[in-house]
């Protein structure tokens, strides 16, 4: 199962674990706002090779029924996809705002 | 019940026997290594069922055993002097993680100068560190510690590593008659090791994890606490054990002769016989004198010490022990329970063993002479007062 | 279309949501890895980059049963651990380190080979970004001759690092280790069949993976894979590997790409000499002879 965000993010005294052991993927917070640049997927030329998803640092891209998709939550722009993929479907843009 | 006739370390050995470590990660060091050498020895011979690891060094003895622990598994090692001073870094993150590990030291003078002999300026370097520290004073105590320290160690208010140490030599390799209890009685005594402080298949989890500023101080509070619960535990484990095995100890401090005692001589370790010998002696002269033999430097006995002094009129610390600059460590100790009960009741702190240099009958007689005569108030035991503190 | 390579490993995201730099190879290394070895595998993880991108108390970024051990420790840790699950009963898990450069060639090599000499099950996985980047890009003993770190300055005098990079992967063969091997993630597929077999095969496996980092190479982050690539191609670096007492090369580029080009692109190596890259470029040359002469050719 994949490390997902969490409701719970502060935790009081009592909810500190009495030892440094605690549930594994437990995420409080997101990457989004490292980005300057996002990749943008073009789904008419995406043909899912999945090289993108193979190669990705932050295991971001999944491909559903044939095309990549990216969770912008957790990506960090480093433009990695958009360099390895070699059918021109990712291309980086500025972040707005 | 069995008796036979063993030496410190291998009285230590029958206990570890007894309370079945899943993994013992072992290296050699003087005046240890006959610890594991016999260890090594019960798994060889089918007596006791373990993972035996030929760990490079005592970094990774320490290590070793906190991977163990941290798959749920009962984990032993033992140490002494430097090996204890180069596995420093691990004894902090056993305490921190709150890893019930067990760790025998053998008590053992601290390079430079190398010596090989007994003192206690290893272990009580590391009172820091976050372990319960017993101090053991023969080897029916020591075996008897062994089987004690798990089950205090991993009560779920206490989790946190134990170091029980035995005086190098004069403990270690010293022969005495020692009980054996049965492993039956042991078992009972003893359950197993249940945690979830471990890593678990069902429900993942991440250990031994970085906690920011937010949280790092919670831990460290409840890691204190946990410390300080153990007191609590190691007197219903004493209770537990004098029960079953009918062996009575008498929890963080054991007195002698204190109850009407105008002069207390606080110590540790083995040298406590020879104090309590002498302590007779000055009574046959007039003095009423009487003994304190710290059991365990952590959780400190604060309230016992303050207690046990109230009516003194004078008392002397003595340790195999010098913090540089300072005082023995143990002085520094006692002073502060006093302090906190507001108690102001003159002390000495006599500085002796180092190296394992004899401290004989005469020289704790002179202390507790001093005491009436007023002494300076840190002395090295044959070379004198070095003023400090005056 | 189908990706063999994809297909061949789990769809789950073991390390995910972790704070490491835009780019990361190292993890990269760590995330590949772990989506061969599955939910069952513990991993350990010393003080360094991966464990303080990942562990971050509440933020805590492996799904699958993971550890920091102390930065000298994480062989030792492997171990206590592959043993404290097996006294407990366990079979079905995988023992896997990831440690840096520093934290294998430096700090942890005494436990390193403590473990391989008592022939422990557990995986060591070195990712190799060739300096201590965690704390801001020192020298380490995986730091090859030339770079720039900061501390070893190219200045006047001293032109970065003057030592050659210390060989791991026969450091470790020499101890008769059952399986080892050299990869990149700049092939990936290479470093993923290599992680697969190792997790198949009985005893102390090692993997040396090269994980460019972007902030100490001083390279864009989309260039990591790349410039992972280019250090095989160009010969500065070579996938083998080490099994049954016998070393096998397995690619072997029939002509070198530009190694002056591969060093040039780089930040840390910008202020080389032309005398300082024949200097590199001959050292690649003589290494390439020895494994000519040593090494097997084959897949």
């Amino acid at each position: 199962m994949k490390p997902y965000l969490r409701e719970k993010t502060a935790f009081s005294f009592d909810e500190v674990p009495e030892n440094t052991s605690f549930e594994a993927g437990y995420l409080v917070s997101v990457n989004s706002g490292w980005r300057s640049i996002r990749p943008v997927i073009d789904a008419a030329k995406c043909i899912g090779c999945e090289q993108c998803y193979l190669y990705c640092p932050d295991g971001v891209i999944s491909v559903r029924d044939g095309k990549a998709e990216i969770d912008y939550d957790f990506c960090k722009g480093c433009g990695i996809c958009a360099k390895i993929c070699k059918i021109g479907a990712i291309r980086m843009e500025a972040e707005r705002g | 019940m069995s008796k036979r006739f063993l030496s410190g370390n291998e009285a230590f050995a029958e206990g570890i026997r007894l309370a079945k470590p899943d993994v013992i990660s072992a290296y050699p060091i003087t005046p240890q290594t006959i610890v594991v050498e016999r260890l090594s020895e019960m798994v060889e011979d089918g007596s006791l069922q373990s993972e035996f690891i030929h760990v490079e060094s005592e970094h990774s003895a320490l290590s070793c055993a906190i991977g163990a622990s941290a798959a749920g598994a009962r984990a032993f090692t033992a140490t002494s002097s430097q090996g204890l001073l180069y596995m420093a870094e691990c004894l902090y993150y056993a305490s921190g993680g709150r890893f019930p590990i067990v760790m025998m030291n053998a008590d053992r003078s601290t390079a430079l100068p190398w010596n090989i002999y007994g003192d206690q300026r290893d272990s009580l370097s590391q009172l820091d560190s976050g372990w319960i520290q017993a101090y053991a004073e023969n080897a029916q105590e020591s075996l008897d510690l062994a089987l004690m320290s798990y089950r205090i160690a991993e009560h779920p208010d206490v989790s946190t590593p134990f170091m029980v140490n035995l005086d190098g030599f004069v403990l270690t390799h010293t022969y005495e008659t020692v009980e054996i209890p049965e492993s039956e009685q042991a078992a009972r005594f003893l359950p197993a090791y249940e945690t979830e402080n471990r890593v678990d298949f069902e429900n993942p989890k991440n250990l031994a994890f970085s906690a920011g500023p937010d949280h790092n101080y919670i831990f460290k509070y409840k890691a204190h606490r946990g410390l300080l619960a153990a007191a609590d535990v190691i007197a219903e484990t004493e209770r537990e054990f004098a029960e079953i095995f009918g062996r009575k100890y008498s929890g963080l401090i054991e007195q002698y002769r204190t109850e009407d005692a105008d002069l207390i001589l606080i110590t540790l370790g083995s040298i406590a016989g020879l104090c309590r010998e002498s302590a007779d002696r000055m009574r046959m002269q007039g003095i009423r004198a009487g003994v304190i033999r710290i059991r365990y430097m952590r959780p400190f006995p604060n309230a016992e010490i303050a207690e046990a002094l109230r009516n003194a009129k004078a008392f002397a610390v003595l340790e195999k022990d010098i913090s540089f600059g300072n005082e023995g460590t143990v002085f520094t100790n006692v002073n502060s329970a006093l302090q906190k009960a507001g108690l102001n009741i003159p002390g000495q702190n006599y500085i002796g063993g180092l190296g394992g240099r004899n401290i004989s009958a005469g020289n704790i007689e002179a202390i507790f002479r001093g005491l009436v005569s007023g002494a300076p108030r840190v002395s090295f035991i044959g070379i004198g007062g070095d003023g400090s503190g005056e | 279309m189908a990706n063999k390579t994809a297909e061949s490993i789990s769809r789950e995201e073991f390390f995910y949501g972790h704070k490491a730099c835009a780019g990361c190879g190292g993890s990269l290394a760590v995330r590949a890895a772990l989506k061969v070895l599955g939910q069952n595998a513990v991993s350990v993880l010393p003080a360094g980059c991966m464990s303080a991108v990942g562990f971050n108390f509440p933020q805590l970024c492996f799904s699958n049963n993971s550890i920091i051990s102390t930065f000298a420790g994480t062989a030792s840790m492997l171990t206590g651990i592959e043993a404290g699950l097996r006294a407990k009963g366990y079979t079905d898990f995988t023992a896997v380190g990831f440690a840096g450069d520093g934290g294998t060639a430096d700090i942890g090599i005494q436990a390193l080979s403590g473990a391989i000499d008592r022939g422990d099950n557990i995986i060591y996985i070195c990712y190799d970004n060739e300096a201590y980047m965690n704390t801001g890009i020192q020298k380490s003993g995986l730091t090859p001759f030339g770079a720039r770190t900061t501390t070893t300055p190219a200045g006047q005098n001293i032109h970065g690092n003057i030592r050659e990079k210390k060989n791991m992967f026969e450091i470790v063969a020499a101890h008769g280790i059952p399986y080892a091997a050299t990869a990149s993630i700049g092939y990936l597929p290479d470093f993923i069949e290599k992680v697969r077999k190792a997790s198949q095969i009985k005893g102390t496996k090692y993997i040396h993976v090269i994980a460019p980092c972007p902030t100490g190479w001083g390279i864009a982050p989309d260039e990591t894979v790349e410039i992972a690539k280019e250090v095989v191609d160009s010969g500065l670096w070579y996938l083998a590997e080490y099994e049954n007492g016998r070393f096998i090369l397995n690619r072997k580029p029939k002509q070198f790409t530009d190694a002056a080009a591969y060093l040039r692109k780089q930040g840390r190596f910008r202020h080389l000499s032309d005398e300082d890259i024949a200097h590199v470029i001959e050292s690649r040359d003589r290494k390439w002879e020895y494994i000519n002469q040593n090494f097997t050719y084959g897949g």
